[in-house]
């Protein structure tokens, strides 16, 4: 019975021993939530006023010295309210719409940015102290109001805050994001259906999948050079397009897109393959047939995780020139363009306080996206999977 | 004993990297008859049924030396596609392993990649005819759109059989095609054995001394990587000439 005391003792150290565990795990969970609702409260909290912006009732008057200066349509003690790019359009107006020459009218027109952030009530912005109590009569008679920022999304970048969006970053991001895919999903699942399914195992293929291995520990920036070196330098590709940007996401893809289909390939028994070349199957319709239909999930997850990331990375393509300032949108694959993380960084760096909340609306969009993607790629992995 | 009919194995070495597997293998397997390749794990019998349809070429570092001679070929020319063997010389697996598909897509398939016949009615034919010679078209003529895969295990190695003979092999290779069946599916099959040789040449490898003495014409008894003795199943398991095989066969083997 002695012997038993002992054991009992034993038995009762192994079963705190098991809970210590359960609760250390339970605390890095807790952690790490911690940290992730942190973020997203600051970033919502941050960004949420970004999808509103002012707008001030002003007289403008359509006179014949806006063609020489738009600054005339206004009086001084507006002109300093009202966004320059709004005054900026008005000479064209007038060309449009001559009729307009000589009137006067009481027009909803975009606020600066000055005003914008006075209104919402943010530190620095900047507005002339002499202009407050102007301003602040101006809202309480609604003549300045807060209205639903779509600017935000059909703008690209200006040097006006009260008018950059992220259109043209969008646009820059989904073609460089077909690019990549084009590009790195067919001949990584190739090459990883080759090395996997075809390939005899000796040192050259081995040395083959090491390196293959190697190349996706490689930081990104280094394929940001290789992509410079390659594609603009020797190819001739237009330095900041969305085609060279592309071409590199590519590059730094691939080995994921790889990895990921050999490890689905792999995860297929291989009685699979046995039945099929049992049958006489040649080794493409065993692949083709058999196997690619039951890794497809595998595949499909992988290459869409890879491409997400490839959405995410900024580091290469700075390289590449793609940190560009671009107010319009990219019509095409050789046009400049750039891309939702280049653009969130450019924001991210301006001194001006409205860029502020532009960034963090910038990054919204941004996870928004990816995180579509992710569960795009969760929810066609349990559509495709085979039970068997 | 000779005819050309015969499968014969002439002076078979294989290795694994650089571990003889099998050491000089001289074997005649009658046509049309059942034979049995007994022996300890690791003997080499498995190895060499593998030969049989070339299975073992998908083994990285797997080197053979030897001839086997089926219909006077050796199907280790270099003028042999391994394809066209495996359509005849078809082979079971230890583990039933149906595609995932649908129980009629099973037998389909080989008879489809081969060109045997195409889908239609001609294809319903194949398809029930093949079931049926494996004892399993009562079991699943209602259900033919069912997965394979959700056949009992003992229904899936008959499925996998009568995937095996839709493409009309001359040869079926059985590698312990019962090791993974309870008794009752175990019976079912043997049966099913007695039933196929009537037009197949069967190799079944098995563990169950019982087995194959019940199911198999000739048995080779294999140790080591060599063939240590072959004959008649009745004799081998009666008189046995060497005391190896009586030692492993009596179960005195250490």
């Amino acid at each position: 019975m002695s012997h038993s005391m002992e054991y009992n003792k034993r038995l009762h150290r192994r079963h705190r021993a098991d809970r210590r565990f359960k609760y250390y795990g339970m605390a890095a969970i807790a952690f790490a939530l911690a940290f992730l609702a942190f973020f997203f409260v600051d970033i919502i909290g941050k960004a949420m006023p970004a999808f509103q912006q002012a707008y001030i009732q002003v007289p403008i008057s359509y006179n014949a010295k806006i063609k020489d200066n738009y600054n005339k349509a206004i009086t001084r003690n507006y002109r300093y309210l009202v966004s320059r790019s709004y005054l900026r359009s008005l000479p064209k107006k007038l060309v449009e719409h001559p009729e307009l020459l000589g009137t006067t009218e009481q027009t909803w027109v975009l606020a600066s940015y000055r005003v914008d952030q006075y209104i919402k009530g943010h530190d620095g912005h900047g507005l002339k102290k002499k202009y407050r109590p102007h301003v602040d009569e101006m809202f309480a008679n609604d003549k300045i109001e807060l209205r639903f920022n779509t600017l935000f999304f059909t703008h690209g970048d200006s040097k006006m805050a009260e008018t950059a969006g992220v259109l043209a970053a969008a646009v820059g991001s989904i073609l460089v994001l077909l690019i990549t895919m084009a590009v790195a999903v067919p001949i990584g699942v190739m090459t990883a259906i080759y090395l996997e399914e075809f390939a005899p195992d000796n040192r050259f293929t081995q040395a083959i999948e090491v390196n293959i291995n190697n190349l996706a520990a490689i930081p990104s920036i280094l394929y940001g050079l290789l992509g410079l070196a390659v594609f603009i330098n020797i190819v001739g590709v237009p330095r900041s397009s969305a085609l060279a940007g592309g071409l590199t996401l590519a590059l730094m893809t691939l080995p994921v897109i790889i990895i990921t289909t050999r490890a689905a390939l792999r995860s297929i028994p291989d009685n699979i393959r046995d039945a099929a070349y049992g049958l006489g199957a040649s080794n493409l319709q065993t692949v083709w047939h058999h196997v690619l239909p039951l890794a497809f999930p595998g595949i499909l997850t992988g290459s869409i995780i890879g491409l997400a990331q490839a959405m995410g990375e900024t580091a290469p393509l700075l390289i590449v020139g793609m940190m560009a300032y671009i107010p319009e949108a990219p019509s095409g694959i050789f046009d400049a363009t750039t891309v939702l993380p280049a653009q969130i960084y450019t924001w991210s760096s301006e001194s001006i306080r409205a860029f502020e909340e532009r960034t963090a609306a910038g990054i919204i969009v941004l996870l928004t996206v990816l995180l579509s993607l992710n569960a795009l790629a969760v929810w066609l992995r349990n559509r495709t999977q085979k039970t068997w | 004993m000779t005819s050309s009919k015969n499968i014969s194995i002439r002076d078979l070495k294989l290795w694994y990297k650089d571990a003889q597997a099998l050491h000089g293998i001289d074997l005649e397997i009658a046509h049309n008859k059942v034979t049995a390749f007994i022996g300890p794990s690791g003997c080499g019998k498995s190895t060499l049924l593998r030969c049989l349809n070339r299975m073992n070429d998908r083994i990285p570092n797997c080197r053979i030396d030897g001839n086997i001679l089926i219909d006077d070929k050796n199907i280790y020319d270099a003028d042999i596609d391994v394809v066209q063997l495996r359509a005849r010389v078809g082979m079971v697996f230890q583990k039933p392993n149906p595609f995932p598909k649908t129980i009629y897509e099973n037998v389909a398939y080989a008879p489809r990649i081969h060109g045997i016949v195409n889908d239609g009615p001609k294809m319903d034919e194949l398809v029930e005819y093949s079931l049926t010679r494996a004892g399993l078209w009562n079991e699943v003529k209602d259900k033919l759109q069912e997965p394979g895969t959700a056949l009992s295990g003992g229904q899936q190695q008959r499925l996998c059989i009568a995937r095996t003979i839709a493409v009309k092999p001359e040869i079926i290779l059985m590698d312990e095609p019962c090791s993974a069946l309870d008794p009752i599916a175990t019976a079912k099959i043997e049966e099913l054995i007695d039933e196929l040789k009537k037009e197949f040449t069967i190799i079944i490898v098995t563990h169950s001394m019982q087995q194959a003495a019940r199911v198999s014409d000739n048995t080779a008894f294999f140790y080591l990587g060599k063939l240590i003795e072959f004959g008649e199943t009745r004799d081998i398991f009666t008189k046995p000439k060497e005391q190896q095989t009586e030692d492993y066969i009596t179960g005195r083997f250490g």
